[in-house]
């Protein structure tokens, strides 16, 4: 096994054996970088000088005896998580040059750690995407086959994990951005519950929505994570005041006689075939393990995408109002203030968040609030409910993470719906605040990465924890590696 | 949709282009999201927020938070203490 293709788990017991050096690790990780990114562009900044110092301070903290839960570990975090002296662009023009002057509160804590970035990944600009193919500084490629997408819009950070470039990695989920890239490039995406994680530092895009979560190159890295990162934050108001269990701890536990929901509603037309196959596969997989599947029913999934694009679009047409030329960012020239707004905004968004901002600007102007704005929250109430319902029967919910594998490069831009419904099996989860995780189930016979789906209750990441490690560790799914 | 008047209100300067391209793009999506018309909400509470936390209080005692240099740092324009925008008043 080469030594970037290592877990967080591997690394810290080669670390703490003395068979490697966390500047060792970190010098073989970019030495994969410099290998690779030319034909995965997953990272818009590469710190490689500041990583070889920190894994030097985490070399020197080890010697004395300092033990950080991810002490030398070389992570790359997703580009719009606030970081301190870092440029933090969002995969957008008007952020090109924006250098925070503050830390995230979750990179805060990696650093506590004594974690290591290698760099901030590529996004769909502000988070808006599902392909990583609206960033400003170019397109991220799928490390299974560089003709296609790798998912998104945490694109960059699951090709990076995928490739080898990095240990772990961070990304923000609003309606699938870490679950559905994760499935896409064969690596484990976790979302945590709404207000498990602080959000102080993340770039806002949909407040209602968005959480931030660690993709991993396994179950126990994703727990380990996890496990850094929750916990409650003065500095979020949203983030909640319950308490942290210890979820590495509840790895290896048995399942048996745990039930599995499989909402009726998930077999959609359209899915792909073999995608459908692995899933059902996996679930045969768990039942051997002494799951209980159980039939259940979310009615309104087929809502979900219409109402999720009124309330994202809604929210950020409010969050990203404060791009104005005037504080940070990009500023155009214009004949007065007013222009001045208008140049700047036109020159900084790409396409994409354009269209999203006006459709959230149309959604909340006065007369058609109640049509849309209103009626998508009254949407988001039966979807809640529904997922209430059915975990009134069942442990956690199993679904495929996507309905089809990888598309390629350009296939679905022109059609921004097209690109929406690839999010259908993600952003119920959203909007029902619930958490969920993806992790690797099969691969097609285009050697193309599929995931398998699992949803939790309200702060129950123990339980989809348990049931994936169970599933994890009786497959080999997730050790296959992409040839690059 | 009438997309120049909901542009502006966005303060997004649309070339002729855009115009069309968003106005038959946002025009498909609108009629996707109509499919939520299906459903009778009369009596169906609206959800702006997942958890039932209300009002999120703090005592009031200052607290770090950043110097007029750091948070004049990214400025486009500024002067002294202050950020630069073209003139308001006439």
């Amino acid at each position: 096994m080469e030594t970037y293709d290592l877990t967080i788990s591997g690394a810290l017991q080669a670390i703490g054996s003395g068979q490697l050096s966390p500047v060792e690790l970190t010098k073989a990780v970019f030495k994969r970088i410099e290998a690779v990114e030319g034909k995965i562009k997953a990272f818009v900044t590469i710190a490689k000088e500041s990583a070889i110092e920190q894994a030097r301070s985490a070399e020197i903290n080890i010697k004395k005896g300092v033990k950080g839960a991810l002490a030398g570990i070389p992570m790359a975090v997703k580009d719009n998580l606030c970081t301190e002296g870092i440029r933090t662009t969002c995969s957008s023009k008007i952020l090109e040059k924006f250098i925070p002057p503050y830390e995230s509160t979750v990179t805060k804590k990696l650093k506590e750690q004594g974690y290591v970035l290698t760099g901030k990944t590529n996004l769909d600009e502000f988070a808006m995407g599902s392909s990583t193919e609206n960033s400003a500084f170019g397109a991220t490629r799928n490390p299974w086959d560089t003709g296609r997408i790798p998912g998104g819009s945490s694109g960059g950070s699951c090709a990076a994990v995928s490739a080898g470039e990095c240990i772990a990695a961070l990304g923000s989920d609003t309606g699938g951005s870490i679950r559905q890239p994760a499935a896409l490039c064969g690596v484990v995406g976790l979302k945590p519950t709404y207000g498990r994680v602080s959000r102080y530092g993340l770039v806002a895009f949909a407040s209602s929505l968005d959480q931030i979560g660690p993709i991993t190159k396994d179950v126990r890295d994703s727990a380990i994570l996890l496990n850094v990162i929750s916990g409650h934050d003065l500095l979020d108001s949203t983030s909640a005041p319950v308490e942290v269990p210890d979820f590495v701890s509840v790895l290896g536990r048995d399942i048996k006689g745990m039930k599995i929901g499989i909402p009726k509603e998930f077999l959609i037309e359209g899915m792909d075939k073999e995608v459908d196959a692995f899933v059902r596969d996996a679930i045969k997989k768990l039942e051997s393990l002494g799951a209980v599947p159980l039939e259940v029913s979310l009615p309104h999934t087929g809502y979900a995408v219409a109402a999720y694009y009124i309330l994202a679009t809604s929210e950020a047409s409010s969050n990203l109002a404060r791009y104005d030329g005037v504080k940070y960012g990009l500023r155009a020239e214009g004949r007065d203030l007013m222009d001045m707004y208008m140049q700047t905004r036109a020159k900084g968004f790409g396409s994409e968040v354009k269209r999203r901002i006006i459709l959230g600007t149309y959604a909340l102007s006065s007369g058609y609030y109640d049509a849309y704005y209103k009626k998508a929250q009254q949407i988001r109430t039966l979807i809640k409910k529904d997922f209430q319902r059915a975990f009134e029967t069942v442990d956690v919910i199993a679904t495929p993470t996507t309905p089809a594998p990888a598309f390629k490069l350009g296939e679905k831009t022109e059609d921004p719906l097209q690109m929406y419904l690839s999010d259908i099996f993600t952003i119920s989860v959203n909007l029902a605040g619930v958490p969920g995780i993806s992790i690797p189930c099969g691969f097609t016979s285009g050697n193309l990465p599929v995931g398998l789906q699992l949803i939790g209750k309200h702060f129950d990441e123990e339980s989809i924890l348990k049931i994936a490690y169970a599933y994890e560790q009786s497959t080999d799914w997730h050790k296959k590696r992409p040839k690059l | 949709m009438e997309i120049e008047r909901v542009a502006l209100l966005a303060r997004i300067k649309l070339a002729e282009g855009e115009k069309e391209l968003f106005s038959k793009q946002l025009g498909s999506i609108l009629q996707y999201i109509d499919k939520l018309n299906e459903l009778d909400t009369k009596e169906v509470e609206p959800t702006s927020h997942v958890l039932s936390m209300k009002n999120i209080f703090r005592e009031d005692r200052t607290i770090p938070s950043l110097s007029k240099d750091q948070a004049l740092l990214n400025a486009p324009d500024s002067a002294g203490d202050f950020y630069r925008v073209p003139k308001i008043i006439e």
